[in-house]
């Protein structure tokens, strides 16, 4: 940085590509590699065939940093978007800590490591599912469909579905329909979760002009399709318990979770949109904290099945 | 502007400086566990150069 530049920042506190290591970390979307490096790791370790423990442990720092360095480009794409929305506004490059050109550079490197290490450490295909994914979340979903389809999160959901089919490639080298079915969930369970945000965060997406549901087909139609993806869900979630990755104790637990998410999404579809202004979206919000627990539950019993095989325990 | 030594600007540079070193030697730790990982498996191991086949 010349002295140009720190000249003409003098009113400000925060100085342009000058941020700190947790303005670059925040670029990564640490949250939301939580639930990568968590169902990454349940399709890893679910899957059939031997792995080094320190080779899966490398395989899921990679997947993770391939999810981190999808969340930098995306927010170098969005930054636009993310300078009106409230929930967005204080991201490193809307606060002007990171230029729009730091994160470029820095979600394309990691994007290359991540992808070239993964291939080292396990398998092409994983490595290729990785780098497609990465693709497919800034290319397909940020770039082209996210402004474009109400759709979007639909599609957008595709790209986080893909880590435990990482995790599972860099195992077996393939795709089965046990990897298919796990995408298939988080795929499905990707709408319901964002659409209960939308519902509550209302103005934001309607400020920034994506074309949300809630913005293009109203909150009605929202509520609705609540409800028809959570039934869809339903069935793809108990159904793999029936499958290699299954068993009594994860069918048992689908049913009670699922039972609890159809009750959520029921609440939502039958209420109006006074009776959730009148409690300011308690249930809409509920739902939305239940989806995390949802999901992390579906996917913890996968991984104790998986780990109580050995045993004699798990599995059919 | 005064740049005085205890800016904050110094601080975040140290911050990120730091990160990135470690970010760096941990790849270095990654590769080289990699490695060994790598050239102890089964399928990597080739006899000698003129030691005979039993």
């Amino acid at each position: 940085m010349s002295d140009a530049s720190l000249n003409s920042h003098t009113h400000t506190t925060t100085l342009p590509s000058d941020g700190g290591f947790s303005d670059f970390f925040a670029l990564l979307k640490p949250r939301v590699m939580t639930l990568v490096v968590f169902t990454a790791f349940v399709g890893l370790y679910a899957a059939p065939g031997d792995i080094h423990p320190l080779v899966g442990l490398i395989a899921i720092l990679f997947i993770a940093l391939g999810g981190g360095a999808s969340g930098a480009l995306n927010m170098w794409w969005d930054a636009d978007i993310d300078r009106v929305m409230r929930r967005t506004r204080n991201r490193p490059i809307p606060s002007g800590r990171v230029t729009e050109r730091e994160a470029f550079g820095f979600g394309i490197t990691l994007s290359a490591i991540a992808v070239v290490m993964l291939w080292l450490a396990t398998n092409w295909v994983a490595a290729a599912i990785l780098a497609f994914t990465i693709f497919f979340y800034i290319v397909i979903y940020s770039m082209w469909l996210k402004r474009w389809t109400p759709q979007n999160i639909v599609i957008g959901g595709a790209a986080g579905a893909f880590p435990p089919m990482i995790g599972w490639a860099a195992v077996t080298g393939g795709i089965s329909l046990e990897s298919a079915l796990m995408f298939s969930i988080i795929f499905m369970w990707t709408p319901p979760h964002f659409w209960a945000l939308a519902l509550f965060m209302r103005s934001d997406y309607d400020d920034a002009g994506v074309p949300m549901l809630t913005v293009t087909h109203g909150r009605r139609a929202t509520r609705v399709h609540i409800l028809v993806y959570t039934l869809l869900l339903a069935g793809l979630a108990v159904g793999i318990g029936f499958t290699m990755v299954g068993g009594p104790i994860y069918v048992a637990a689908s049913v009670a979770l699922n039972a609890l998410f159809i009750k959520g999404a029921w609440q939502i579809w039958r209420r109006s949109e006074e009776d959730a202004e009148a409690d300011n979206y308690k249930v809409e919000k509920a739902f939305f904290k239940l989806s995390l627990y949802y999901l992390f539950a579906l996917f913890g019993v996968i991984a104790l099945e998986a780990g109580l095989a050995p045993f004699g325990l798990g599995g059919w | 502007m005064s740049l005085s030594r205890e800016h904050e600007l110094h601080k975040r540079r140290f911050s990120r400086n730091m990160g990135l070193g470690l970010a760096l030697i941990g790849l270095v730790a990654i590769v080289f566990g990699l490695t060994v990982v790598k050239v102890s498996t089964e399928e990597f191991t080739e006899p000698l150069f003129g030691e005979a086949s039993e």
